[in-house]
């Protein structure tokens, strides 16, 4: 089976090319105007957003990624919904970015992580969706000569009301698309909403179940070649030598090529040959300055971050240190946490094909103007000779917002031109070549005054920064303000939900040379363990019940209390639990939305059974609830496998885990009953891919310290030799 | 020289022995549903019957494929209508990121063969089956699904 690269069908005919679209070439005298900007089948956008085929298929382009968060369905709801078209005859296509980039980013941005692509872009992916509506009535009333106000439209049918005369949106779509665009069009009210809000089904899910669905991993191109990489085996080490004299008889093997400073790859016929013959290739590693470097060299290098004199302020309010100094009691705690891997079900894989002239990748990319940027600098050709095809993702959970794969792949391909090649990483490449959860520690101080009450809060955070390495120019003086997220004083991407009289939240940078990066959740996940397991210490430090400590901190944070609240009541807090269950709760806000969570557990010995977890979302608005419940649900699974089960260790510079079996993670027999809440208040945007991870973890831990009395910091717990039940 | 039936067909494969079944059906037959997640057979992303049974493909030599009756993913669906397990997925929007989902759902029609009307204890035992993107609440909701349609 070839797969046949679906770029020609995807390429717009005319105006692609000029910036600004619009410029009129010949092809498009048989349908129409010059300023009709066509699909490749000849179908008229009616904006850039949707093109409309004679058959009444409605395209709707998809700027964002999909990789799982069901953002795809998610955004064409919002254009759906506005269009008033048949959502059943709606399919979906990805422009590409270097067409984005040719049409002065008329799609915005490619940009899919951070719990992003609704909250972002719904305002104008839904003005999109309007504007076509309106341009399509405006052509139906043209044709019949009727003011366009006499006219409505639903399901893709447009009626003219006092005659009763109806017209298909695809019967007019050729004449609106030659309608100049009304400026200002109103939204709907979301309480009229009938497509988005609902719990719509995705768009995308037969072809998943029957195999038909091509990800990266299962591009094929003529005459295309496979390759295997190693990179250094520790980072910031380079490739001394190979010896491919040793490999060159081995059936399939084509070439055999230095990749960077640091990798050599084999390429071959078959991917398993090109594997194969890799692991046969002799090589040797300059593995430079970092080769001594542990596990415990790391943890000993952010202790020392603790109690140092220097740190970034966060969050400051009161005088902290000398409210600590002067407290009638003082509560003390150190947490740590340890580097993840995203461990994508796909591993990471780019197909490239590079001629002198042009150079075009197919990826599964999260960022795909930033793939672009890549392939452009790795094959050095300017933008506007390269382009990026993507394909569905086999998972992102922020793995994806890297290319070092994507470099990889041209820098192998230009020594091939003309020849597509597809970079594979084995599952071992992809386990100790990611790019990590960031590790971090926390040394928590709370004081009280005579009375138990809560009179200071120190967080002192000792860690790496992902923004050092992902993109240092955005540092503030040094500082990185991502360390802080779901502790800011306010704001939408994670504002801190008490309100303690003496507040001192800082950070200490300490950057080990594994390279960070975002992990679904990103610093929210460590941040919301170490306070909410923290505030459930002083509340039974004060002898006070963890949901009556928090509510008393929480009156000027009312949204953060509601989630809360809500949980607490589905769990039935307060209430007596079934005999030898426990139960923990959390709270914590991030990516726009504000989140809580409450477990049920029981211990027996070091076995731990999550019986239940409510989680509770207000996302602001929540466009499928179907979609979102899913999202919660599978947020705690890849939350839950973090804490019992999830670690890289470092040795010699490099890590560790090499596959599944020595990095595990939760099969379906762990999997606890989740229970999702969905409050929207309507008025904001948040983000529904990420924030319940937060709460997760935290929930379940202090659910166990009920149970067990024992605090646990130090994850994951396996490390306890504690497991699931 | 390796002789397979593949989904009821034959087909001759010039491949070194060793090679994993996996990689002569993604690579030699070109039926790319099945996945490689792992390659140790960790993940069950690889999920194809031979003989009816559930087999992790990248752990299985071509040849002890030899004379048996392969079934992949895009095997399953008989006469172009899909298989229950397949159905009960639609229905309950299972797959998220969909990469594991062919595994999975090879898995599960092989435990239904096997085991008509699973309890959750059956699902626990039987499907291990990695999924990162976290679908398990829907899978096991699915499975309780096919058996009962």
């Amino acid at each position: 089976m070839t797969y046949m690269p679906r770029i020609d069908r995807r390429r717009f005919v005319v105006g692609a090319a000029a910036a600004g679209g619009g410029l009129a070439l010949g092809l498009d005298i048989p349908f129409g105007g010059p300023n009709v900007i066509r699909a490749a089948d000849g179908s008229p956008e009616v904006n850039a957003w949707v093109v409309i085929r004679p058959d009444d298929t409605i395209v709707i382009r998809i700027a964002r990624s999909e990789m799982g968060q069901g953002t795809l369905t998610g955004l064409a709801q919002l254009v759906a919904e506005e269009l008033e078209c048949d959502w059943a005859k709606v399919v979906t296509e990805y422009p590409t970015p270097g067409q984005n980039v040719a049409r002065n980013r008329v799609w915005g941005s490619q940009f899919t992580a951070g719990s992003r692509g609704v909250r972002e872009s719904n305002e104008y992916v839904r003005k999109a969706g309007a504007t076509a509506r309106a341009m399509l009535i405006q052509a139906a009333a043209d044709q019949w000569k009727v003011p366009a106000t006499e006219c409505s439209a639903t399901k893709s049918v447009i009626t003219h009301k006092p005659s009763g005369r109806t017209t298909s949106y695809g019967k007019v779509a050729e004449a609106a698309a030659k309608i100049e665009p009304p400026k200002d069009v109103a939204l709907k009210d979301p309480k009229d909403w009938t497509i988005a809000g609902k719990p719509l089904k995705r768009l995308d899910t037969l072809p998943k179940l029957t195999g038909a669905h091509v990800y990266g991993l299962d591009v094929k191109l003529p005459g295309m070649l496979c390759a295997a990489i190693k990179d250094s085996p520790v980072f910031g080490g380079k490739l001394a030598s190979f010896d491919a004299g040793k490999i060159q008889g081995m059936k399939g093997v084509k070439h055999v090529v230095k990749v960077g400073e640091s990798a050599v790859a084999v390429v071959a016929d078959t991917w398993w040959q090109a594997n194969s013959a890799l692991d046969a290739l002799p090589i040797t590693w300059d593995e430079g300055p970092n080769a001594k470097v542990s596990s415990a060299s790391i943890a000993e290098f952010l202790k020392s971050g603790l109690d140092a004199e220097q740190a970034f302020v966060g969050n400051e309010s009161g005088n902290a240190k000398q409210a600590i100094a002067n407290a009638a009691k003082k509560v003390e705690a150190v947490y740590s946490y340890p580097y993840q891997h995203h461990a994508t079900m796909e591993p990471m894989n780019t197909t490239v094909l590079y001629t002198a002239d042009r150079c075009e990748a197919w990826v599964p990319t999260q960022v795909a103007e930033a793939a672009l940027a890549s392939v452009s600098e790795a094959s050095g050709l300017p933008i506007a000779k390269c382009d990026v095809h993507k394909l569905p993702l086999g998972g992102g959970f922020g793995r994806r917002t890297a290319h070092d794969f994507v470099q990889q792949a041209v820098t192998i391909a230009k020594q091939i031109p003309g020849t597509p090649v597809k970079l594979v990483w084995s599952r071992e490449e992809d386990m100790t070549h990611g790019r990590y959860h960031p590790v971090t520690q926390a040394k928590m101080v709370g004081a009280f005054d005579a009375n138990n009450n809560l009179t200071a809060l120190h967080m002192r955070i000792s860690g790496q920064s992902i923004l050092s390495f992902v993109n240092p120019q955005n540092l503030q003086n040094g500082k990185d303000p991502f360390v802080f997220q779901g502790l800011n004083p306010g704001g939408a991407e994670g504002a801190f939900g008490y309100t303690i009289p003496n507040l001192l939240i800082d950070h200490a940078m300490r950057n080990p040379h594994i390279p960070p990066h975002f992990w679904r959740g990103v610093n929210n996940n460590h941040n919301a363990i170490y306070l909410e397991c923290f505030m459930d210490e002083l509340a039974h430090a004060a002898g006070q019940d963890p949901l009556e400590f928090r509510r008393k901190l929480m009156g000027n944070h009312p949204k953060h209390l509601a989630v809360l609240n809500a949980v607490a009541e589905q769990i039935g807090w307060g209430k007596p639990a079934p005999q030898g269950v426990y139960r923990g709760l959390a709270q914590h806000m991030g990516y726009g939305s504000y989140v809580a969570a409450a477990a049920e557990v029981s211990v027996t010995g070091n076995k731990v059974k999550i019986h239940r977890i409510v989680g509770a979302t207000n996302p602001g608005h929540a466009v499928n609830p179907a979609q979102i419940d899913r999202q919660v649900a599978g947020s705690f699974v890849y939350g839950l496998s973090a804490l019992f089960l999830g670690e890289c260790t470092v040795k010699d510079g490099r890590i560790e885990q090499t596959n599944f079996h020595d990095y595990n993670v939760m099969r379906i027999a762990e999997m606890p009953k989740v229970e999702s809440i969905i409050m929207p208040s309507g008025d904001f945007w948040g983000g529904v891919g990420e924030p319940t991870i937060f709460v997760a973890a935290p929930a379940v831990l202090n659910a166990i310290f009920a149970a067990t009395g024992k605090r646990l910091r130090t994850f994951p717990l396996k490390n306890e030799g504690i497991s699931f039940a | 020289m390796a002789r397979l039936t593949v989904n009821g067909q034959s087909h001759n494969v010039d491949v070194d022995p060793n090679t994993p079944l996996l990689w002569v059906l993604r690579e030699q037959i070109g039926l790319t549903g099945t996945k490689y997640g792992c390659g140790i057979a960790q993940c069950g992303a690889c999920t194809v019957h031979m003989d009816g049974v559930a087999m992790r493909s990248c752990s299985v030599p071509v040849s002890a494929a030899e004379g048996k009756q392969i079934t992949t993913i895009e095997g399953l669906a008989a006469g172009g209508t899909l298989h229950k397990v397949q159905k009960a997925w639609l229905e309950h929007d299972v797959p998220q990121c969909g990469y594991c989902q062919s595994g999975m759902i090879m898995a599960v029609a092989a435990l239904l063969k096997e085991k008509p009307k699973p309890t959750d204890a059956d699902i626990d035992a039987n499907i291990s089956n990695i999924c990162r993107c976290g679908t398990y609440q829907q899978v096991r909701a699915a499975i309780h699904a096919a058996a009962s349609a």
